[in-house]
């Protein structure tokens, strides 16, 4: 199990120079300024200030909020490869994949708070739970996620309590497992809209959050190694690129049967029709970000012969900008789509009903929701700075010692 | 009857008074002509006074009690928007200047059937569902139905994340997007909170109807009639055994507590 336990490199191998530190700690800082300065803005002005209205009641701060936090669980896979199917290539990586993990949940939960018709009440909802309610039950998962993977993570880079490792891998895989079906189920279980209401979404979350939180690592750890100078590894890069053509592949069928069996039910046809060729917006988020960019193309980028480490990372960012394409289309798609309050009958009011619903975000949703990202950068920066996150091949590094 | 009645019905505790002595008689002649005032019936459904049928402060709702509205298309008149003008003066909404944000716990909805062209209007608001989906969803709890079927939102522990306004079917509920002021000491609201209807919670419990109801019938259309489901007596249950009457999307289950007559 010693392998789990991070090295003790050198530390300037393992640290991106002060410059760049400081540069990159900047960088962070000023989005979280940002985002700052817009959550004060919607704090004191009211929900008023967004474009967000009673008709699309969650916009883009949802839709970077709901992809950092299935991405982080996905990017947790990564280390359960390693502790719990037992792959050395993988228990490398697992320290980033943990501290990756937390960082871009912490982002997302931010965000999601920071967007909060009253997140001054953050209190209430910890003190205060309806547990047949999914967002409370996703509540306790989120808790628990952060407790369960910050002991695993000191399982693993400390020598000591190493043993554990593997026990509490199994338990944060499952855990992950359980939390990204409940945020699947956040709209799984909503069965007014046309959009959502389908056991689908859950494990279509699931394999969602493999390619994010994959996507996501294979960034960072290429930063990590350009940062530092080194190359990665040409095997280990070219199992992650087939891992994540994998998973791209199954987000893809997953999202095909979605809409097919959409198609098979009558009462979900004028739906399916607005997704896909009349939506708009969405359709072009669709088709062009979610499948095209977010889909075909990185197939291509990681399927055809040749792929280096460029080719991955490219990928990679397209799997990210076809995620956040992906969350547009599912939530604010979702609610642009009007209810059928009375079928059978075309519908008309004050209230925007029988009507596609219009969405304008303002600047300050995007700078919220980019908050997030450099909330979960900036803890990253700091952490990899601070202790040894570097994933260290054997191969690589002869201060590696694999014995299992 | 259960002892908080059925506005729609009258009531007369009054004449339970009878065995008194002589020096009583008065005083009861007295709360005789005091209670055929206050069961004195302006138009269906609306009283001029109406005390009798309260419940004491001190007593929680009864779940021997389900209100209930049922909403007579056929009456209902397009154009009208009494009952909206209504709830807003009521519940403090004030005017919808801005439609996109400002809250409409109840609105008019222009219907046309497809396959015959048929037009309706009625009013959409929280139908206050047996199983409500907002209730079912709140992460806090803070959307809750009362023991006598009416759905609320609790303020003080609604965190505003929106999520029953996602799961209502109707669209029933509203977001307070902005600060107010020159509220109804009442009907509390808060920016950054979720509400709906109330069905006037504070009038039913005063033993009113709710405003809508008051509204349509001084218009003289009483195209809403207002009572206990559970009451085999009141008007409302015996209407809705005599004509054919349904609810929004009854596909889904939820036994909203108001029903339509003649969609």
């Amino acid at each position: 199990m010693a392998a789990l336990s991070a090295p003790a490199a050198p530390p300037i191998e393992t640290r991106p120079r002060t410059g760049v530190f400081i540069g990159l700690l900047a960088a962070g800082g000023l989005f979280l300024l940002l985002a700052l300065a817009a959550f004060l803005h919607f704090e004191h002005s009211g929900h008023i200030a967004t474009g967000m209205d009673n008709q699309i009641v969650w916009g883009i701060p949802h839709v970077f909020a709901v992809f950092l936090v299935v991405a982080a669980s996905g990017v947790l896979n990564v280390a359960s490869i390693g502790s719990v199917f037992g792959k050395p290539d993988y228990k490398a990586r697992a320290p980033l994949s943990g501290l990756l993990a937390l960082t871009m949940m912490a982002g997302g939960l931010v965000v999601l708070a920071a967007d909060l018709g009253r997140p001054d009440r953050l209190l209430v909802a910890v003190t205060h739970f309806n547990f047949k309610s999914i967002f409370a039950l996703n509540m306790l998962f989120y808790s628990g996620f952060f407790a369960i993977v910050a002991a695993y993570l000191v399982t693993l880079m400390n020598r000591r309590l190493n043993p554990y490792a593997r026990a509490l891998g199994f338990l944060a895989f499952f855990w992950r497992l359980a939390l990204t079906t409940a945020t699947g189920s956040i709209f799984g279980f909503l069965i007014a809209r046309s959009a959502y209401g389908s056991a689908l979404m859950a494990p279509m979350f699931i394999i969602y959050s493999f390619a994010y939180g994959l996507a996501a690592f294979l960034i960072v750890q290429s930063a990590m190694y350009a940062w530092n100078g080194l190359a990665s590894n040409a095997r280990v890069l070219a199992r992650m690129k087939n891992l994540l053509a994998v998973f791209v592949g199954a987000a893809l069928y997953f999202t095909v049967v979605m809409h097919l069996t959409n198609l098979y039910f009558a009462k979900q046809i004028a739906y399916e029709r607005f997704l896909l060729l009349d939506g708009g917006v969405y359709t072009t988020a669709f088709w062009f970000g979610q499948i095209g960019l977010g889909g075909v193309l990185p197939l291509a980028l990681l399927l055809i012969p040749g792929a280096g480490q460029t080719r991955v990372v490219i990928a990679s960012a397209l799997v990210t900008l076809g995620g956040l394409a992906q969350m547009f289309v599912t939530i604010v798609g979702g609610q642009a789509f009007p209810l059928d309050l009375f079928p059978g009958h075309a519908v008309s009011s004050r209230f925007q009903d029988g009507i596609v619903n219009a969405y304008a975000p303002v600047p300050g949703e995007f700078a919220l929701g980019f908050g997030g990202f450099a909330f979960a950068f900036l803890i990253t920066v700091i952490a990899v700075r601070v202790l040894p996150f570097l994933p260290r091949d054997a191969a690589d590094a002869s201060a590696l010692k694999t014995t299992d | 009857m259960n002892e908080r009645g059925d506005i729609g019905n009258n009531d007369n505790r009054g004449n339970n008074a009878r065995d008194g002595n002589n020096g009583r008689r008065g005083f009861i002649a007295a709360a005789a002509t005091l209670t055929t005032l206050a069961t004195l019936t302006l138009a269906p459904g609306i009283r001029l006074i109406q005390i009798a049928a309260a419940r004491p402060e001190e007593e929680a709702a009864s779940a021997a009690v389900r209100w209930g509205l049922l909403i007579d298309v056929t009456r209902c008149q397009t154009g009208c928007e009494d009952c909206v003008a209504a709830c807003g003066k009521e519940n403090g909404l004030g005017e919808v200047a801005r439609p996109r944000t400002d809250a409409q716990w109840i609105r008019k909805i222009d219907l046309k059937e497809h396959a015959t062209g048929r037009a309706l209007s009625l009013p959409m608001m929280c139908q206050h569902c047996a199983h409500p989906p907002c209730v079912d969803v709140c992460p806090t709890g803070a959307s809750f139905k009362r023991a006598d079927g009416i759905v609320l939102v609790d303020r003080h522990i609604c965190i505003g994340c929106r999520y029953c306004m996602m799961a209502c079917p109707y669209k029933a509920r509203s977001f307070v997007h902005e600060p107010h002021t020159d509220q109804n000491p009442e009907v509390p609201r808060g920016q950054g909170c979720v509400e709906g209807c109330t069905l006037c919670v504070h009038r039913i419990d005063r033993g009113e109807t709710p405003a809508c109801v008051a509204a349509c019938a001084a218009a003289g259309h009483a195209a809403m009639l207002f009572g206990d489901l559970n009451d085999p007596a009141s008007a409302i249950s015996q209407r809705i055994r005599e004509v054919r009457t349904t609810v929004a999307r009854a596909d889904l289950a939820l036994d909203p507590g108001v029903r339509y007559e003649g969609l």
